[in-house]
């Protein structure tokens, strides 16, 4: 199991640096910093000068070392529009971001994990139909437009929840929720999936041969091995969430973390941007190493494979 | 329409007698439905010319966010009313789909193309090129997709073209995996080991024996990817990074009328149905290819 947890740390680790040595040259190679630094109208000698002032004439390889040796320390450098240190704005935004994911995650497994093992328990009902059409349809809106129907619906017309903006927690139903959606057909399909298979194995037969009742059976023996698959998506899908927030905030102007990377995409503020990239990969690489060895703790043939 | 016939679709795999060739049917019915949407939509796309009925970018001032033909004060002139500029939107939606479908199959075949090369590479020789891979697949996945596309489309420019270079940089992931298992599953097969045998070149036994096997694999992943593609391509755009104006994008669409939802909501709805349609078709068509090709294994 050590050794094991080592050699996953240490790959963790590795995509770690490569994530953001890939993030630092596509930010410096797809574009000029300089150029979209000083802004459309600037002159020729004005641009060599900010290439100047912000240290992008040295060599690529020595702005990365300075950049990664500082963000080891928690130091990004400073916003070139708030004309602050980056990590403290981060710091400041991640709550909202953290609660949005969390949020949605447990919504998403509070209706996907029943409506799984309804599905599981009844294959071709009306409910496992409900479930699966709702998945192909959760699959095909785009999340914005369908955040966008929701306040339409829910903050326009019936005036129940506030349009958009950052407070309480009357702010965070709609995103939660469309978040939320897009994650449920894979639990669901999971769930009904694990249910299934363990459903049809000896040791259930064997519980129920005992004469135990069907509802221990069921949650005692049975839904305790099909979570065991769940847990690792659901760590998965909090990563993707995180990352991929960018979208929801925009709709609802949820000052998180990824409305803060859009909004500094849109006025040129890299370092910010940069550091986001590397904290969300970094997020995402933690919480799919945790899974891995959570699955690994739960399931002794992992950790021997 | 697609959403009756689809829970038709399941309702006829009831087990009862003849279960089987309804089933089978049924599985039809999933892909004949994503077939002729995506059909329909690509028949709108080469045809855009005919149907619509304006230049999509015609602006009319004085003619602005006039509502769809069912509104009050609608009229046949513009069925699907006008925009915040006065172009007709039923114009912009029908030229529109040349945008999605033209970035959702240049994302499928690029990624495709990268997604698959690996795959096979690291599923065939195995050892330290499939760990090599694997990382590469493992550093791809930590990637934010969205902000990165975001950032690099800031910094390049956003044009039709960047939205599709880095979309299909960052999707091909799927086919990797996809392609890795199962070249992993064909390679331990007897009659691979015969082409080894006989002396056949490496480029011959993956060009011959592996990928016509793993093929029906790599379709099933590219609808998936196309239909992903087209999402994500338009996310961008209603973030504002995406395809520029003025051209007729859905999603750049959704984003403009996103300010006047409060009055004007089909300016949003509508390009939204469109988009869902188009996905929805898709991933029908891709859910039928999968169960059709399964189908076929099995017996």
């Amino acid at each position: 199991m050590f050794i094991y947890f080592l050699k996953r740390s240490l790959v963790a680790l590795l995509v770690a640096i490569t994530v953001s040595i890939i993030s630092f040259m596509l930010l410096h190679l797809s574009g000029d910093l300089a150029q979209s630094l000083a802004g459309p109208t600037a002159s020729e000698a004005d641009i060599i000068q900010v290439r100047k002032a912000y240290g992008l004439d040295r060599p690529l390889v020595v702005q990365y070392g300075d950049w990664a040796s500082k963000a080891i320390r928690g130091d990004f450098g400073e916003s070139f529009f708030l004309k602050q240190p980056v990590f403290p704005i981060i710091v400041d935004r991640f709550p909202v971001t953290i609660s949005l994911g969390v949020s949605a995650l447990l919504l998403a497994l509070l209706v996907s994990i029943p409506l799984g093992i309804v599905a599981a328990l009844r294959p071709n009902s009306w409910i496992d139909r409900l479930a699966l059409t709702i998945s192909v349809f959760g699959q095909a809106m785009p999340s914005f437009w369908f955040g966008l129907l929701l306040i339409m619906l829910f903050g326009i017309n019936l005036r129940w929840l506030p349009v958009s903006g950052t407070g309480g927690w009357q702010y965070y139903v709609m995103p939660a929720v469309t978040l939320a959606y897009y994650s449920m057909p894979a639990f669901m399909r999971l769930t009904r999936a694990g249910m299934m298979e363990v459903l049809a194995s000896d040791y259930i037969r064997t519980a129920r041969a005992k004469g135990l009742r069907s509802m221990t059976v069921l949650f005692k023996h049975a839904l305790r091995n099909a979570v065991i698959p769940l847990v690792a998506v659901a760590a998965v899908q909090l990563g993707f969430a995180l990352g991929g927030s960018v979208v929801i905030e925009a709709v609802f102007s949820l000052h998180g973390v990824g409305y803060l990377g859009w909004e500094s995409i849109s006025r040129a503020d890299f370092p910010v941007v940069q550091a986001i990239v590397l904290i969300l990969a970094c997020l995402y690489i933690v919480l799919t190493l945790f899974a891995d060895l959570l699955n690994a703790f739960l399931d002794p043939r992992i950790r021997v494979n | 329409m697609s959403a009756e016939s689809h829970a038709g679709a399941i309702e006829t795999t009831e087990p009862s007698s003849g279960a089987q060739l309804r089933r089978r049917l049924s599985r039809h019915t999933t892909f004949l439905v994503g077939a002729g949407i995506l059909g329909f939509i690509l028949a709108v796309a080469l045809l855009a010319p005919l149907l619509a009925p304006h230049d999509p970018y015609a602006q009319n001032l004085s003619r602005r966010l006039i509502p769809p033909v069912w509104g009050s004060g609608g009229s046949w002139a513009h069925p699907l009313g006008t925009d915040q500029l006065g172009r007709d939107y039923l114009s912009r939606l029908v030229y529109g789909s040349r945008i999605s479908l033209l970035i959702g199959f240049s994302i499928m075949i690029t990624s495709g193309i990268i997604g698959t090369f690996l795959g096979i590479v690291a599923g065939y020789f195995g050892g330290r090129i499939d760990l090599i891979v694997n990382f590469i697949i493992t550093t791809r996945l930590a990637m934010p997709v969205i902000l990165v596309a975001l950032t690099v489309a800031a910094l390049a420019g956003s044009s039709v073209r960047n939205v599709i270079m880095v979309l299909s940089l960052l999707l091909w992931d799927r086919f990797a995996v996809v392609t890795r298992s199962a070249t992993l599953q064909v390679r331990a097969l007897d009659y691979v080991a015969a082409a080894e045998a006989v002396g056949c070149s490496t480029l011959r036994i993956v060009a011959g024996e592996i990928l016509p096997n793993i093929l029906n694999a790599i379709i099933v992943i590219g609808t998936i990817e196309m239909a992903n593609g087209i999402l994500l391509a338009a996310a961008l755009s209603f973030l504002g990074l995406g395809v520029p104006p003025p051209l007729p994008d859905w999603g750049a669409m959704i984003a403009d009328g996103k300010q006047y939802m409060f009055f004007s909501p089909w300016v949003i709805t509508i390009p939204g149905i469109a988009l869902f349609t188009l996905v929805l078709g898709i991933n029908l068509l891709g859910d039928g290819i999968r169960d059709l090709t399964a189908h076929e294994n099995r017996t």
